[in-house]
């Protein structure tokens, strides 16, 4: 298999974005990555694409040859790819693209993420991001996700005294470096009283410990790697990818604290990586709400089960602890437009690497890792990244 | 020659409900809600007012201070998002009240919260016309907000008469201009009971954009600054927007805080500016310019530059109660009398 680099990166800033469309933001995602690449158009060989649901959001299908065409490739007839996987797409679109790159098939491929969630009432969007839950099993009987999520955080408490407090101190370190990124949604800094305070939305999750609803765009330009040096000085690499699924429904699953799909995915990674978690300096990890980032940092083993929201409060995930973990200020203030996601994550680490990160920057970054979700864990995607020079 | 007021004339119903009081019954912190809004309490029409009865009273109130022949009123205009009728107009029943009917002509305007002014417009360029001598403009709502959606905390109800002629005019109107666009903020289709809204979306693209932009047309066609007015007043859906607009535009706190009635009787829509304007006319003295922005939802906005005249000195301005009197005097009603009044509670059918 063909080793793969990440040669170019581009996003739409994140947020309720009222006069920009979904191709808006597509385009403008895909040409700053090709522009960061250096490559011509004639060089690229496909396009991938995660898109979670513009057919209900949007009434859009078919956005893989859209985007093509908006971009102003429809006559290369390039092959295009819409992946679905819940809020797990983006990443599983990087996934597809590696694996058609380390095949042999193509040399570059750009993959795009994007999402337009503000043009649907706030009711009827939080409705289609429930659809990724059992509609059968869980929704129809009045499950939202809030309170899917809420359950384990609620299980989470019991079993290991997990504290509110805790909890939203994933949210006020999010918010403090999404007050460092100049795209983030929520540019500004809140306190654990603010968080502690807000109106329930699901006990025990109030309103800031969700991630908003938003449109947004991300994309990468993906290149073999041993052609990647032809565009730039620093590629990055990927090291290892891990892809797992779980049972659709929570009340399925083993455990309600341990998300089995994540812990398959992150060991897949590693192992492939040949890595431990130790080694990893930096890392986006799935965060709709502020109980799956404690959930996330505990099956990626960077803190031991049950100790992820002590760790939290105690500044080991800030941005240049022991572990920085979203830097970008994750889903919870950087955005959540759900199909970008994952190709999102995938751009502020190769920022992170390149050393371009700016005011949020890691020091002596080398390696990352993004983590994402698709429903309430049914869906894992991890993907660990070097830096290549 | 310019058009202006000639007279003008504010109802309000007596019965107010509280912010803590909706929030109450919905689980929600009414307090905080009410503080985000900047409103202590609304309005709340009695069991028997509709628009009809209000904007009878509004316009009574309004001929109650002048001695005018109400059948020199050419036109009656009646601005308002919930007439009781689909079909069949309230501007014909206010004619009949006041008696200007038959020798005239009269309509029911819409177009959201600024069907009133746009209907001072229309009786500003018919009365310049000299097709006649007076028009009746007047906004009027019994506004709807669905139970427990973040509207009932304002949606609120009253009315206001504007008489717009050219001459024993006691405020001229030296500019008007409007901006318009089609901006589906909020909005009701055909035999829903309840508005739509576009949560945030009503601010910065609507409300602050039709507002911002009228305004600064409005300084632009008079030659003017924010410090030539004494008074400004703009649509008051909530406490806070025109603040905030105010505060944009270089107004001070002083300028608008006579207009601003909101804070007491929540959001009277379609009467919402004009009642703000009346409160101002309610004590303005001759010389004093007032600055007026309306915002309608769907959207845009009317501007008017105003300028009080020695006429206002020989109308009987105190001829009925004044908004600031009217303001004062109310009574407090909890939701369960809130519920029946507003028609919320399910009768047996007759």
């Amino acid at each position: 298999m063909r080793d793969v680099a990440v040669i170019g990166v581009g996003e739409t800033e994140f947020g309720e974005l009222w006069d920009r469309s979904f191709r808006d933001l597509g385009i403008e995602a895909g040409l700053k990555a090709i522009q960061d690449a250096k490559i011509a158009s004639e060089e690229i060989d496909a396009v991938y694409i995660g898109n979670m649901s513009a057919g209900k959001f949007i009434d859009q299908e078919h956005v893989s040859a859209l985007v093509a065409d908006y971009a102003g490739l429809a006559d290369m007839h390039l092959p295009t790819v819409r992946v679905e996987g819940g809020g797990a797409c983006g990443a599983i679109a990087l996934l597809q693209a590696r694996l058609a790159i380390a095949s042999g098939m193509y040399d570059i491929v750009v993959v795009g993420g994007a999402e337009k969630m503000t043009d649907v009432g706030d009711v009827q969007a939080a409705e289609i991001l429930s659809s990724t839950a059992d509609q059968e099993w869980e929704s129809v009987f009045g499950a939202t996700f809030a309170g899917l999520y809420a359950m384990m955080a609620r299980r989470h408490m019991h079993e290991y005294g997990t504290t509110r407090e805790q909890l939203a101190s994933v949210a006020v370190k999010n918010h403090k470096n999404g007050a460092l990124n100049p795209e983030a949604q929520f540019q500004k800094e809140i306190t654990l009283d603010a968080v502690l305070n807000s109106p329930m939305v699901a006990e025990p999750l109030g309103l800031f410990d969700c991630a908003p609803l938003s449109d947004g765009a991300a994309a990468v330009v993906l290149c073999a790697a041993d052609k990647a040096r032809k565009f730039t000085d620093t590629p990055i690499l990927f090291k290892g990818s891990g892809q797992a699924s779980d049972f659709l429904a929570l009340h399925d699953r083993r455990d309600l604290c341990t998300m089995d799909a994540t812990v398959v995915a992150g060991k897949r990674a590693l192992a492939e990586a040949k890595l431990e978690p130790k080694d990893i300096q930096v890392a986006e990890v799935h965060d709709n709400f502020t109980i799956t980032e404690i959930l996330a940092i505990e099956d990626l083993r960077f803190v031991e089960k049950g100790k992820g929201g002590p760790a939290t409060l105690d500044g080991v995930t800030a941005l240049n602890g022991k572990f920085s973990i979203n830097t970008s200020g994750g889903l919870k203030a950087r955005g959540q437009p759900v199909g970008a996601t994952g190709v999102a994550q995938a751009v502020e680490i190769v920022k992170q690497l390149r050393n371009e990160a700016g005011k949020r920057q890691v020091v002596g970054a080398r390696r990352g890792l993004t983590h994402t979700l698709g429903g309430t864990g049914a869906t894992a995607v991890v993907h660990i990244f070097e830096r290549g020079d | 020659m310019n058009a202006g007021i000639v007279s003008y004339g504010g109802y309000i119903p007596r019965f107010r409900i509280t912010p803590q009081m909706i929030g109450a019954v919905w689980g929600a912190d009414g307090e905080a809600m009410g503080r985000g809004l900047n409103i202590k309490s609304k309005s709340v029409p009695g069991p028997d007012e509709d628009v009809i009865t209000i904007s009878v009273e509004a316009a009574r109130a309004c001929m109650a201070k002048v001695d005018i022949d109400p059948t020199e009123i050419g036109a009656i205009y009646v601005g308002s998002e919930s007439h009781p009728y689909a079909v069949k107009p309230t501007a014909t029943i206010v004619a009949e009240a006041i008696g200007s009917a038959p020798v005239m002509t009269a309509a029911d305007f819409e177009f959201a919260c600024k069907a009133g002014t746009a209907a001072v417009q229309a009786t500003m360029g018919l009365t310049l016309s000299k097709m006649m001598k007076y028009g009746l403009a007047i906004g009027s709502d019994t506004s709807q907000g669905a139970p427990g959606d973040a509207l009932e905390y304002s949606a609120s109800a009253g009315g206001a008469a504007m008489l717009i002629g050219t001459d024993h005019v006691i405020a001229e109107i030296a500019h008007t201009v409007s901006y318009t666009t089609d901006t589906p903020d909020f909005w009701r289709r055909e035999g829903q009971r309840y508005p739509s809204h576009g949560g945030r979306f009503t601010g910065e693209p609507a409300y602050f954009k039709h507002v911002l932009a009228c305004a600064n047309l409005l300084f632009k066609r008079a030659g003017s600054k924010p410090e030539d007015y004494d008074y400004a007043v703009f649509h008051q859906p909530n406490g806070k927007f025109p603040v905030r607009a105010a505060k944009q535009l270089e107004f001070k706190d002083v300028q608008i805080d006579t207009g601003l009635c909101v804070r007491d009787i929540g959001n009277t829509y379609s009467a919402a500016i004009l009642v703000g304007l009346a409160a101002i006319l309610d004590e303005a003295d001759p010389g004093d310019r007032i600055f007026a922005v309306g915002y309608g939802s769907g959207a845009g906005s009317d501007g008017f530059d105003i300028t009080v005249t020695d006429q206002i000195k020989k109308i009987n301005r105190h001829a009925t109660h004044t908004i600031k009197q009217q303001i004062a005097d109310h009574v407090f009603v909890d939701y369960a009398t809130y519920a029946k009044y507003r028609g919320k509670i399910l009768l047996r059918e007759a």
